[in-house]
Formats: C-alpha cells, structure tokens, sequence
C-alpha cells in the first residue's frame, strides 16, 4: 500500500468516524455513564432515606415475622413524656445538645486563632499547617483510646503533670460530671482543630490585599482592621464553618462511646448513641429510625437558624 | 535597575547592621514562635505518648512516676496483636481494613468518575433531576441511613461480612460532586478537538479527561481511602465476629475489658495510625487543597 493509499484510508476511517455522531451522542450514553453509581446510589443511598420513614410507621424488629404498621405511634410515643423510650431520648438530645453548644464555639474561634498565626510567611509555614491537621486524619477509635489512656484519672498523662505543678491530683475527667465534657470538649477540639483552621486560611487567603491596605492607609490599628476587614470576609466561610461544626458535634458517638461509656449514668450518651443502641442492639428498628428523622429536623431547624443569622448580619 | 541587581543589592543592605536588625526581628517574633511551639507541643506529644507506650510492659504503663520512655523497651505487646488466632487479631483487622479501604476507594473513584463526567459535560434528559437529588442527599445527616441500611445490608446477607463495609459507601454522592467540580474547571478545546478526530464519549472520557484528571483521582482516592479506614460507628454495629472486624471496631473492643490494658491498646492504635499518616504525609499538600476548597464554595 502506498503512502497516498494509506491517507485516504485514513481519512476514509475519519470521515466515516465523523459520520457517525449517532454513535457519539447516542442516547444511552450519559445513562451509561451513570449507571454504575446509580446503582450503589439508589441502593444504599436513596432508598433507605425513603425506606426509613417506611420503617419508622411500623412496630419493626427484622428479627420477628410480623411487623405491624402503627402509623404515627412511634413519633407520638416519643413526644409523650412517661412512655419507654421519651425520657431516654431527650435525654440522649440534651447530652447531644450540650456537646454541641460547648464544643461549636471552640470549634468556630479556636481554629481561627489557629489560621491566623498560619496566615503569615515564615520558614516552616508548611510544616506547622500538616501537623495541626495531623489528628484529623486518625480515626475518632485512636484519638477516643488515647485519650482514655491520657485522660485516665489514676495513671493518665493530664492528672500527673498538674499534680506536678501541685494545682490537683485526681481529676475524675472520664468518671464524673463536668469533667466529662470537658475532656469529650477537649479532645474533639484537638482532634478536628485543623480541619477547621484550613478552611479558615483558605478564606483568609481569599481576602483581597487591597482591602488591608486601605485599612492600613485609614490608619485603622490592628484590632480594627481585623474586625472591620478580616471578620466581614470571611462571613461565608464562617457560616460553612459554622454549619459544618454543628452536623459534626450533633453526630457525636465515638468520644463518649470510648471514653466515658455514657456514664456518668447516661449522662454522656448522645442521640446517636441512644439511637444506634435502640435499633442495632435491641432491634427496635421502628421508634429508632422515627428518633433519627426527629434529630435530623432539629438539626435542619438549626441550618436553617444559622443561614439565617448570617444573612442578616450581611445586611449591614 | 532590573529585578537582578535589586536583589542583588539586598544583602549588601543588610550588611550594615545585620545583628540588630535579625535580633530585633527575633525579639518582635519571640512571642509568635513561643505561640507555634507550645500549639506543637500540644498536637504532637500525644501521638509521641501513645507511640512510646505501645513500647512499654503493662506494669510500666501505670506506675509512677510516668516516664516517658519505655523501662524497658519492649515490643512484648505487639505479640499478640501479630497472631490471627489470639483474642486481638490485630492483624486480622489490619488487613480487613486494608482490604475494605482498598475496594471502597476503588469503587468511589471508578463509579463517581464516570458518573461525574456525564454530569458534567454531556446534555441529557433529567440531568438536572439527577444532580439535584445526588448533591441534596450530601445534605442529609448519615445518621439518617443507619438503621434502613442495616437492614437493607440483611437482605444482602451481608451483615457481619466485609461487603457490608466496602459496597453501601460507594453510594455516597461526595465523590461524584468532587469529580465534577473538577471536571467543570477543565478547559473544553482538548475534548473540543478529541471530538473533531472523531472520538466517542468514551474515547474522550479514557484518553483525553481521565489522564488529566489523575490528581483529582488521586485525592479522591485518598479521602475515600481515609473516610473508609476511620469509619466507627457502622463497622462496630454490622460486624460481630471478632475475625470479622476492622480495625477501629477491633479496637474498641480491646477496651470493653475492665482491666484496660494501656501498651496492648496503644501498640493496636498505633498500627491504626501508621498508614493514614503516611498516606497524609505522601498526599499531604492534595487533601489539605481539597479541604480549604470545601469551604470556599460554602
């Protein structure tokens, strides 16, 4: 075959290629593309947010053959003070509640702390932003056992420094109220600090200088500045920020699950605790899939506060 | 004066009083880098407690005074974490682990990539249906699908099996959000001209995007990777056997004994941690981008 043979077949493919865009943006082809994440999507993603709502209208145990429809029962159950499971419950939403009203803002101005100091050039710069991110990367099972161990009122690494510095000596942080938050507080700073305070550089980074610089030339001092430049620029980070933290203290479970077992009583035993315990422990899959649409509505309730909030504040 | 000589009369600048100026320059900075050590301090030695603990005998662990370093060295409680048929197959569920790790990671990449693209760059009918309620489920707090997947994963017979941990994860709508964010802020001309050489979708997807996009799957690898390796609260209800275990649901049943023993338990979070920190390590600069981004888009 000759060279010149060679191009017209070429392009002979070519133009037939070229032909054909039937083939090309066939029909079936973005459902093709698609098709293999639908399937794990609908599965286990779309179908238990709707099979949920399904469970919780009946009295369900997967174990048992019959499993009766009662209709609104186990929302109704929940909200009647006295009955099985309304006591427990809000119970386990206030320990949810307090957990997430002392953590959040720690969570929220700790970091930005954090982020502040990061937010300038200095040799190593790199180095420090990996290492106050580094607990994040463990699983809440190392961070939980290690505090334990740390924590621990008798042989814990905390309890013997300060006894050290003769403030105190047997500080029951696992064992007793408040102590307990404040360690299940502490550690889930400690633990997820730096994922907060990246996003925060991120949002500092994204503050154009010339808005420092008139600042600078307004001779506004540096507390100024960082209340009239910074902070309005990062409102929208603020409110990610924000938003995030909360979905992730309201669903809380490893730190008290580890560490303080619940206890004090169940004084620390949080709603997913209480939820998990209900439907994967005693198999009472109903009234626990009715709690967790009832945590997930607050949980709305208070995005939708949050959204809220920081839109007005944009107002001014 | 060009850019060269400018620098180049810096130094010479300096010379004047160097001493001075660096001292005076450390002294405004004293306090800063007083700040950064003591934050260091804080984030690092719990990791250096747990790693030379899991080094210690169980008696050295608890008696006072506290040492920091081992009296003796020992690696006697790695022992039984090594063996599969002790009560602490450690080992057991490292690989469990790594085995579900590996498969969700490779699952998320390959459905969420190619979903993604389709999302992103082909016209169809329900497209804005289907990415509306793929990101409206990122919106819907997990706890939500833990009772009805436990039960969906029974009809499986799944439970108490790794399939439990590795499939109903690839579900998850963040990969393909991910990917096509990604997708979105390549320029089209590359596809533009793979089209005028008569490529297919497919052609397109395999020769041209997905080789460009390999650091985007790279990232998505490793934070599927992490997620999946540090997931907590569903391995510790779907799985029951203790040969079946991950490794943070292995872990949490370590301390159900009442005399917890300190050095067995750091030496298995140890093992937990070492591979995550060397993935961050490697990929280190890739998640932490992918984290700032989160919240720049918020």
């Amino acid at each position: 075959m000759t060279v010149s043979e060679r191009i017209v077949v070429r392009r002979g493919v070519a133009v037939a290629r070229r032909a054909g865009p039937v083939r090309r943006n066939a029909r079936a082809t973005p459902y093709l593309f698609m098709a293999p994440y639908l399937v794990f999507f609908g599965i286990f993603i779309l179908l238990p947010a709707l099979y949920g709502i399904w469970i919780s209208l009946h009295d369900y145990d997967y174990l048992l053959p019959h499993k009766p429809w009662t209709g609104l029962h186990n929302y109704v159950q929940l909200f009647t003070p006295g009955s099985r499971d309304s006591g427990d419950f809000w119970n386990s939403m206030i320990a949810t509640g307090i957990f997430t009203a002392a953590s959040v803002p720690f969570l929220v101005v700790c970091p930005l702390g954090v982020a502040l100091l990061l937010n300038r050039v200095f040799p190593g710069r790199t180095f420090f932003r990996a290492v106050f991110f580094a607990p994040y990367v463990l699983g809440v099972a190392v961070v939980g056992l290690l505090f334990r161990y740390i924590l621990d009122p008798n042989v814990g690494l905390v309890n013997y420094y300060l006894d050290k510095l003769g403030i105190s000596h047997d500080i029951p942080w696992t064992t007793a109220l408040p102590w307990t938050w404040i360690s299940l507080v502490g550690m889930t700073v400690w633990w997820t600090l730096g994922f907060n305070a990246i996003i925060y550089l991120a949002g500092l980074q994204d503050i154009p200088r010339d808005l420092y610089e008139a600042a600078e030339l307004d001779g506004a001092g540096k507390w100024r500045t960082f209340m009239s430049v910074t902070v309005p620029g990062l409102r929208p980070v603020m409110l990610f920020v924000v938003t995030v933290t909360v979905l992730a203290s309201a669903n809380m479970f490893g730190q008290s699950y580890l560490v303080t077992q619940g206890g004090p009583g169940h004084s620390t035993r949080t709603a997913i605790m209480y939820i998990a315990e209900t439907g994967l422990r005693q198999f009472r899959q109903g009234i626990a899939a009715a709690m967790s649409y009832i945590l997930a509505i607050v949980l709305l309730i208070i995005s939708v506060m949050n959204f809220r909030f920081f839109r007005q504040k944009e107002r001014y | 004066m060009s850019a060269g000589t400018a620098l180049d009369t810096r130094p010479s600048r300096d010379a004047v009083a160097p001493r001075r100026r660096n001292w005076s320059k450390l002294a405004h900075r004293a306090p800063f880098y007083l700040v950064l050590l003591v934050l260091t301090v804080i984030f690092v030695a719990p990791l250096v407690w747990m790693f030379l603990t899991s080094f210690k005998t169980k008696f050295d662990a608890i008696r006072l005074p506290l040492s920091w370093l081992p009296r003796p060295f020992t690696s006697e409680e790695y022992k039984p974490l090594m063996s599969t048929t002790a009560e602490t197959p450690v080992i057991r569920w490292f690989i469990n682990s790594l085995i579900a790790a590996t498969a969700q990671s490779v699952l998320i990449v390959a459905t969420s990539s190619a979903a993604a693209y389709a999302l992103a760059r082909m016209e169809f009918a329900g497209r804005r249906l289907v990415f509306g309620l793929v990101v409206g489920t990122l919106f819907v707090p997990s706890f939500v699908f833990l009772i009805p997947n436990f039960l969906i994963v029974n009809q499986f017979g799944w439970l108490d099996s790794l399939w439990s941990v590795i499939v109903p994860g690839v579900g998850n709508a963040f990969g393909v959000f991910f990917m096509r964010q990604f997708y979105l802020s390549l320029p089209m001309e590359l596809e533009e001209a793979a089209v005028l050489d008569g490529a297919n979708h497919w052609q397109i997807f395999t020769r041209v995007v997905l080789p460009l996009a390999k650091p985007a799957l790279a990232t998505l690898a490793v934070l599927a990777y992490l997620t999946n390796w540090n997931d907590f609260v569903w391995p510790v209800y779907v799985l029951f056997n203790p040969q079946h275990l991950t490794l943070p649901a292995g872990l949490a049943s370590l301390q159900d004994a009442a005399n917890i023993n300190y050095p067995l338990v750091m030496a298995g979070a140890v093992i937990a941690s070492v591979p995550v920190l060397v993935i961050f390590v490697l990929a280190q600069r890739h998640v932490i981008q992918s984290v700032a981004r989160s919240g720049l888009k918020g």
